[in-house]
């Protein structure tokens, strides 16, 4: 054989070994999510959705830890926007380029590779201990916020990053302030690229469950939250305290609310998407 | 010291860090007049432009030492405000870099900066700069479009319009035509020779025949060092230095 055949034989075994390390992963999930809807979807009906916890399976619903992921949602998300994307502002901005802003840069990223159990201790120990938050839904969404706060950082700072400089030159040169480039310019530029990061990285934040567990949240609460200091579940533990029953009704009914919980992130991710996508346009136009 | 000069700079040097990129610069700039500066790249012509409006100022290692004078006031002492400064010292960049906004909005963005709101003085102001920049006809019925649909050439006139709309009485150039066709660079051309009437303009350029078309005063900077500095005439024609002389006959750059 000569060697322009060998090299497209091996062009054509890699192809299909590509092809079959791609198809691995959708496999799996397509077989996952083929089974949970199998199992869960005759279960899925309003009722289970407005459901309180219950003994009977067949009565039990999601509404507590639907609400208590609601809750946490939002609180996270008002806690850790405002505070990583200032924070990325300032990194990139303000922050002069010496040595300790990279030591700071290189633990900024290194934190987002913590594993999640750590930040649940940390807020045990400082959120419900030493504040005396309580196991409530603010010490939980503080914790979560911990967590995703180097993921929005480091999206801000991504975002800022790709604003051509040409767009930062023009604002200075027209008299323009630090400030008023930042509001007017690099802000619109970038505000797609921050919105994309921190949808995914709340979706990560309402399927954790291990830091939560940690700070004491709950798997059975008789009633959903009205404050943020009230104790509250999340959907995660909702499934883990179902799957670990003996009874086959809440398999079941956990099958169910998994389908919900990937409902809810598959909705994020595709606003996360969509987001990217129109930005994108906006900016070539 | 002599107020005779709109910009003047008095034995200027300028550092990047441990590199010294200008060397004991002393220049005088008339008012009301194209000055261009020439010389192959990297010879510091771009950084010497940008110390009229303290772009340099975010470099990182940037330095200077020498003075650097506006109608005879040291734009580099504390009380200068640079935003105030760069009202008065607009500049065009290589690259068209219109905001990804409309028309309009590109012209205005200056005014909205200092905090002008009233509709009308905006938009007499837009058009007062876009016919000043020979803009006018082409677009006046498209405002609200957005600025990026523009032809390149239409771009860069914009961001002259959007310099003029501040109401500057110094234009700074950094190449402004290198990104652009034969026909857009000659309206920018004819369009710099009428703003001189009313504006003092200083051009950084590659392109020698643009600098003998345009400007009454030539510069050549080589190696940080402004070698040469005479009417264009003057320097085109008879050029003192040697190195002048090979340069804008093509010997090298």
């Amino acid at each position: 054989m000569s060697s322009a055949t060998i090299n497209r034989v091996k062009d054509q075994a890699f192809k299909y070994f590509g092809i079959a390390c791609t198809l691995f992963g959708l496999v799996m999930l397509g077989i996952f999510i083929g089974d949970i809807l199998g199992e869960g979807l005759k279960r899925l009906n309003w009722s289970f959705i407005t459901s309180l916890p219950s003994y009977i399976p067949a009565r039990a619903g999601i509404y507590t830890p639907l609400m208590g992921t609601a809750w946490v949602l939002l609180t996270t998300a008002v806690i850790a926007i405002p505070l990583g994307v200032a924070a990325g502002i300032y990194l990139e901005e303000y922050g002069r380029k010496n040595r300790f802003a990279r030591i700071i840069e290189i633990n900024i990223t290194n934190l987002a590779g913590v594993p999640s159990i750590i930040y649940g201790l940390l807020g045990l120990e400082i959120f419900v201990r030493v504040f005396h938050f309580g196991e409530s839904i603010l010490s939980g969404s503080l914790t979560l916020a911990l967590l995703i706060l180097p993921i929005i950082i480091v999206t801000t700072r991504e975002s800022i990053k790709a604003v051509p400089k040409s767009i930062r030159e023009a604002s200075f040169g027209l008299g323009a302030s630090k400030w008023q480039t930042i509001r007017r310019q690099v802000m619109p530029a970038s505000a797609g690229g921050i919105a994309t990061g921190t949808i995914l990285a709340l979706s990560r934040a309402i399927g954790e469950t291990a830091p939560l567990i940690v700070i004491g949240a709950l798997a059975y609460v008789p009633f959903a939250p009205k404050t943020p200091l009230d104790q509250f579940s999340v959907l995660p533990m909702q499934i883990f305290n179902w799957v670990s029953r003996p009874q086959k009704g809440f398999i079941i009914n956990s099958a169910a609310a998994i389908i919900v919980l990937l409902a809810i992130t598959f909705i994020m991710n595709g606003i996360a998407v969509y987001l990217r996508y129109r930005w994108q346009r906006k900016v070539r136009m | 010291m002599s107020t005779h000069y709109k910009l003047e700079t008095l034995n200027v040097n300028v550092y990047y860090g441990p590199k010294k990129v200008l060397t004991e610069v002393t220049v005088g700039i008339r008012e009301k007049a194209i000055t261009a500066f020439i010389g192959p790249s990297g010879c510091g012509k771009s950084t010497f432009l940008r110390l009229f409006n303290r772009m340099n100022d975010y470099i990182d290692g940037f330095r200077k030492e020498g003075d650097v004078l506006i109608d005879g006031k040291d734009i580099y002492n504390n009380r200068t405000r640079v935003e105030e400064l760069r009202k008065d010292v607009g500049m065009v960049f290589q690259k068209p870099n219109p905001f990804p906004k409309t028309i309009f909005e590109n012209v205005v963005y200056g005014l909205r900066i200092q905090g002008i709101k009233s509709r009308r003085a905006l938009r007499e102001a837009a058009e007062r700069a876009l016919k000043r920049a020979a803009l006018w006809d082409e677009v006046k019925d498209d405002l609200k479009k957005s600025a990026l649909a523009l032809s390149g050439g239409q771009q860069q006139r914009l961001c002259i319009a959007r310099a003029l709309a501040v109401e500057p009485s110094i234009i700074l150039m950094d190449e402004p035509a290198s990104a652009l066709d034969p026909i857009s660079t000659a309206k920018i051309e004819e369009l710099m020779y009428e703003l001189k009437n009313d504006y003092t303009i200083v051009i950084v350029t590659h392109n020698m025949q643009q600098a003998g078309r345009v400007s009454d005063m030539t510069a050549f900077f080589y190696l940080g060092e402004l070698v040469e500095y005479d009417n264009t005439k003057t320097m085109f024609t008879n050029p003192k230095d040697e190195r002048t002389q090979n340069y804008i006959t093509g010997r090298f750059g």
